[in-house]
């Protein structure tokens, strides 16, 4: 497969001047958001991008869009350079940020459209054509003439998505694009997304928080901290290489101390948490506790990808740094 | 509306020149239709750069809204898109207004209209365009460095619309030495005026400076675009 995007030791340091009270100099403070990124995404993949506030996500998007210079490094989106090349490189990428809208607050979408048509200059039968397959995909045929401050967030948000998408791009970079949404909203936003991915390949690379995103949508992640990169593979490899372990909430007839022989996590009344050992199968950790104690209710709680990432932030798996790691087969 | 009213605030500083002249037949040794001819050419310049790239001051509201950054995602050069933000029309009635007293100073000069004097006007006008537009975006530049700078740059702008509406030679020396080779407001309409209107030049520079202006305009335009590119590439957008 083609590869579209490819960052070679990227960094981006920000520096910033402090003024101190009762000093006339400032002093300045170099922060590094990027610190030596590498790697590659080929065309068609759907990467989720993840990390916790300020690991460097937003960074990375907007040295993919050009908007921020890279301070070392190099950088190819689409085989172009971003920084020098951002207007020819927009014409191949769409970038929808979940946080702040890219239409104009004040024009219906339908506006809002029709200037994006002029900013591209599209052709009146392509953007016909993308225009009302993109309103029937994402359900914007009684919103049209809304002025975009009076959208709902969720609506907003399909407004974004097909301002992102009215000039077909290749590739398309979502920032948090399911944040604050509700359940429904999400749903038709991931399957929107995963329609998009199979029937045109568009490669989708997209930072959040929420892992039902990932889960749903991403076939790779990789996962930023301190500006480099933490992990590289697919959700189970992370699920493998980080092992969370299962754990069984029971529910005892009365309350009291905690069950012996398991490892009892959590204890609240009669209901306690207790972890599956790896290895261990919930079947035989349940027969052993129903054979000593009066169980009235049990239920198997799986690890989230929250959960995941977290060890893999708090260092507790050791050496899980692998940076240039090679994309495994998927 | 607006525009309406925007003409007679703009024309209450023409009436001002017409007070001066009540009581004077000279003012800084220029005559009134010359001072007019002053006003009107920087009153021009000022109004066709106004409209084109005036909204260039809101850079700063643009980077702090984080607006900026959608303008950066389009394939169209982002100085385009932050100049055509907010047209109005409102901004064409200091034009009316000021090509009104440019006509009617046309109309009461004596002046011995050469063929180069003659070609000579709508050249003065079309530099002072130039300088008045890259001296806003020099100005607007600035902002990426300081986020709220718009006052400082109104200065220079809307200042050196003010000042080029009268002879400078009612400054000092140093001041027009400053407007000539430091920001170099004098080739809007004051040194072209000097070769129309056959005045002395209190600076007594060589006679060939007098029709350096589209030079002026030149570089300043070349200057405000490197400056400008550089700002962009140190633009360092906003957290999310």
């Amino acid at each position: 497969m083609d590869t579209v995007i490819e960052l070679t030791d990227v960094a981006k340091t920000f520096t910033r001047r402090h003024r101190r009270p009762g000093k006339i100099r400032r002093t300045r403070t170099t922060i590094s958001a990027v610190d030596g990124l590498t790697f590659t995404v080929a065309a068609g993949e759907v990467v989720g991008y993840l990390g916790p506030n300020g690991a460097g996500k937003s960074t990375t998007v907007k040295m993919l869009t050009g908007i921020l210079v890279p301070s070392s490094g190099r950088i190819r989106v689409a085989g172009l350079e971003p920084a020098r090349q951002r207007s020819t490189l927009a014409r191949r990428v769409g970038v929808v940020f979940g946080q702040r809208t890219t239409l104009w607050w004040d024009l219906p979408l339908r506006d809002s459209f029709q200037l994006i048509r002029h900013l591209y200059r599209l052709e009146p039968v392509r953007y016909a054509r993308n225009l009302d397959q993109l309103v029937e995909l994402l359900g914007l045929g009684d919103l049209l003439d809304v002025p975009v401050r009076q959208l709902s967030l969720g609506q907003r948000m399909r407004g974004d998505l097909a301002a992102a998408l009215l000039h077909d791009p290749a590739i398309l970079y979502l920032d948090e694009p399911t944040i604050g949404l509700d359940v429904v909203s999400k749903s038709a936003i991931r399957q929107f997304l995963l329609d998009r991915n199979r029937a045109q390949g568009t490669t989708i690379l997209l930072t959040t928080h929420d892992l039902g995103d990932v889960e749903r949508l991403c076939g790779r992640v990789m996962v930023i901290d301190h500006g480099r990169l933490a992990f590289d593979g697919s959700l189970e490899a992370l699920r493998t290489l980080v092992p969370v372990p299962r754990v069984l909430v029971v529910d005892l007839a009365a309350a009291g101390p905690p069950m012996a022989g398991v490892e009892v996590v959590r204890v609240d009344g009669p209901r306690q948490w207790v972890t599956i050992p790896a290895g261990s199968s919930a079947a035989a950790l349940t027969a052993r506790l129903m054979a000593g104690y009066d169980v009235r209710d049990l239920s198997v709680e799986e690890p989230s990808i929250e959960d995941v990432v977290h060890r893999l932030y708090a260092g507790q798996a050791g050496a899980v740094r692998t940076p240039g790691l090679p994309v495994p087969a998927r | 509306m607006l525009t309406i009213s925007q003409l007679v605030i703009t024309g209450i500083d023409a009436i001002a020149i017409l007070i001066i002249f009540q009581h004077t037949s000279s003012y800084a040794g220029f005559s009134l239709p010359e001072v007019m001819f002053l006003y009107g050419t920087s009153g021009v310049s000022f109004a066709i750069a106004n409209a084109f790239v005036g909204t260039v001051d809101q850079l700063g509201r643009h980077i702090r809204a984080g607006t900026f950054d959608a303008i950066m995602l389009r394939p169209v050069p982002a100085l385009v898109q932050v100049a055509a933000d907010q047209f109005s029309p409102r901004r064409l009635g200091k034009l009316v207004q000021a090509a009104v007293v440019l006509w009617v100073a046309l109309a009461t000069l004596d002046v011995h209209w050469t063929a180069d004097r003659v070609a000579l006007v709508p050249v003065m006008i079309v530099s002072g365009v130039f300088i008045f537009a890259a001296v806003w975006v020099l100005g607007a530049t600035y902002q990426f460095l300081a986020g709220e700078a718009a006052e400082a740059m109104n200065a220079a702008t809307y200042g050196g619309n003010y000042v080029t509406q009268y002879p400078l030679s009612i400054l000092g020396k140093e001041a027009i030495r400053a407007l000539t080779w430091v920001i170099p407001l004098a080739f809007i309409n004051w040194m072209p005026a000097l070769y129309i209107l056959d005045q002395p030049d209190p600076l007594d520079l060589p006679a060939p400076v007098r029709l350096a202006s589209p030079l002026v305009a030149l570089l300043l335009c070349l200057v405000a675009a490197v400056v400008w590119r550089a700002g962009v590439r140190h633009y360092r957008s906003t957290g999310s």
